[in-house]
């Protein structure tokens, strides 16, 4: 193991750390999230009979190079994608066949975190984190104002100084975390990272690690992270796919992926 | 040649399969017209953006087209000595023509382009990817209350620009071709009395004149937002969009145009046809 070069020392390191979450991977929970033989093809072949389950409570970080179809699998859960062939289930449903209407339905347990937060532009902070509660829920204004605030105030912002501003006046970092803010604004059962620290500098890649183990840690949530930011993948995951070309190459621990001799798998851990 | 074929038979695969997205985005925009949630406060702002917005444009467009027919006419009716006809050749061509149609192609230009840049721009930055996965329906929230903005404020910004171009048409009768008001505005009534009464009491010049733009404020609504939300590649794929929006919400208006001046002609035919 000597002779391995690059950042694996460094994350073996990270998975040492005391606060790293234990790796709750309980197969004996039920599924929540599974995605059977799944093939999509765009203008070339994106997933090519992609398997992928995951249990109740779990988060599986998903790794793979740009390109690799690692943002098309959380398309496909929350059915923005079909599948050209296979079967997506979500609480053990079948989503593939619902109607656009029922789809909907199943959304409103899933939250988003998205590549560069996706926060609407022409709303404040606190326009866009109420944005779901308004949505999907029957509460008043009244009772939304002090969600807002506390959601706000779990992803580690300033109330008081955040909501009212607009998107464009947030640096990246904190963009990402009233994306979180909305994302959990409704208590989902799941919750789906694209690329959570994609574009931010070290300290905010280390804010936004810290909060997405506070959400396993204090929710409980079931979560996919897909990411190229291995250390940051590592340090949240109970359990990495690796996906290469459409398909899935490896499935375990981060530890067992540190410890594995494939040459494919050696080469993306640098 | 195979290659030629091939391309020809994507290409026509492709419009067809455009046109179809086309019609099921306005159905189910129609449809979602009285579903709830009802987003009445995005309809308002709606209207403020197509119908208030416009206005200006509307008022610059109607007065000078109004003037400018008033001009040319004038030359031409004074070789025969009937400049006392000019307010019955102003009113007809504002009221059945000029009026909605370059109103329309100028809410065309300023509400399709925007409606395509703000959608398309929404499209990219994955905005209504989040807004799918909050579950709330885009066409729903995004297309439905411009269409009803569209369709409710073009007939109003018509006759915004009918009457701002009859006043032009005055301007001119009475300070250019020194033809007395009253007789330019008898003449303007005398043409929508002339073309008939739909319902025994509505001049079926103002059917035609407002019924035209309820169409047009549905293509303008739908074209901004079908090229909006099939935007692709970044800021180039929201400029392409944009540059679509109008130019094909402009040649649908036109043509649209020509099928209803015949259809209103089976349907309400003028006196004496």
């Amino acid at each position: 193991m000597s002779a391995v070069r690059g950042p694996l020392p460094e994350i073996r390191r990270e998975l040492e750390e005391p606060n790293r979450p234990t790796p709750r991977g309980d197969c004996s929970k039920p599924v929540v999230i599974e995605l059977d033989d799944v093939w999509l093809s765009f203008d070339r072949p994106v997933l090519r009979g992609v398997n992928l389950v995951v249990h109740e409570g779990e988060t599986v970080v998903v790794l793979g190079e740009s390109g690799s179809g690692k943002s098309t699998i959380l398309k496909l859960i929350m059915r923005l994608l079909v599948p050209d062939r296979g079967r997506v289930c979500v609480f053990g449903r079948d989503i593939v066949g619902l109607d656009f209407e029922d789809a909907l339905e199943i959304r409103k347990h899933i939250g988003m975190v998205f590549q560069y937060a996706a926060l609407f532009d022409s709303l404040t902070v606190y326009e866009n984190v109420a944005y779901p509660l308004r949505e999907n829920t029957d509460l008043s204004e009244e009772a939304i104002y002090p969600v807002v605030r506390e959601r706000l105030e779990f992803v580690n912002l300033d109330p008081d100084r955040v909501m009212s501003q607009l998107p464009g006046e947030l640096s990246g970092g904190m963009r990402k975390r009233v994306g979180i803010a909305r994302a959990i604004a409704t208590n989902p059962d799941i919750i789906l990272y694209d690329e959570p620290t994609a574009g931010l500098d070290p300290l905010a890649v280390d804010a936004i690690v810290d909060l997405t183990r506070k959400l396993q840690r204090e929710l409980g949530v079931t979560s996919i992270v897909v990411t190229h930011d291995i250390r940051a993948g590592f340090r949240v995951a109970d359990r990495v796919d690796l996906l290469r070309e459409g398909r899935i190459v490896f499935e375990g621990t981060p530890e067992q992926m540190i410890a594995a001799d494939d040459p494919y798998i050696r080469a993306f851990l640098g | 040649m195979g290659r030629f074929v091939a391309a020809i038979d994507t290409w026509m695969r492709n419009a067809a399969l455009g046109v179809q997205e086309y019609f099921v985005l306005g159905q189910r925009a129609v449809r979602f017209v009285a579903a709830r949630p009802f987003y009445a406060a995005d309809v308002v702002v709606q209207m403020d953006r197509i119908g208030v917005g416009s206005i200006p444009i509307i008022l610059l467009t109607g007065l000078f087209t109004g003037m400018v027919l008033a001009l040319q006419s004038s030359v031409e009716l004074g070789r025969f000595g009937a400049e006392i006809y000019l307010g019955n050749l102003v009113g007809a061509s504002m009221v059945r023509e000029l009026g909605p149609v370059l109103s329309a192609l100028m809410v065309a230009g300023r509400a399709s382009s925007g409606i395509a840049a703000e959608l398309g721009s929404m499209r990219v930055t994955e905005q209504i990817d989040a807004m799918e996965s909050m579950g709330t329906d885009p066409i729903k929230k995004l297309v439905t209350p411009r269409l009803l903005a569209g369709i409710t404020m073009l007939p109003l910004l018509t006759i915004v620009a009918d009457t701002i171009g009859i006043i032009g048409g005055l301007v001119i009768a009475v300070f250019r071709v020194d033809l007395p008001a009253d007789i330019y505005l008898r003449g303007v009534w005398q043409t929508f009395a002339s073309s008939g009464y739909a319902f025994g009491f509505f001049p079926r010049d103002f059917i035609s004149g407002l019924l035209k733009p309820v169409v047009f404020g549905a293509i303008i609504a739908l074209t901004g937002a079908y090229y909006g939300l099939n935007a692709t590649g970044g800021t180039e794929g929201v400029g392409m969009a944009t540059t679509r929006a109008v130019v094909t919400a402009s040649i649908m208006i036109l043509g649209t145009d020509y099928f209803l001046t015949q259809l209103l002609l089976v349907v309400l035919p003028p006196p004496g046809l």
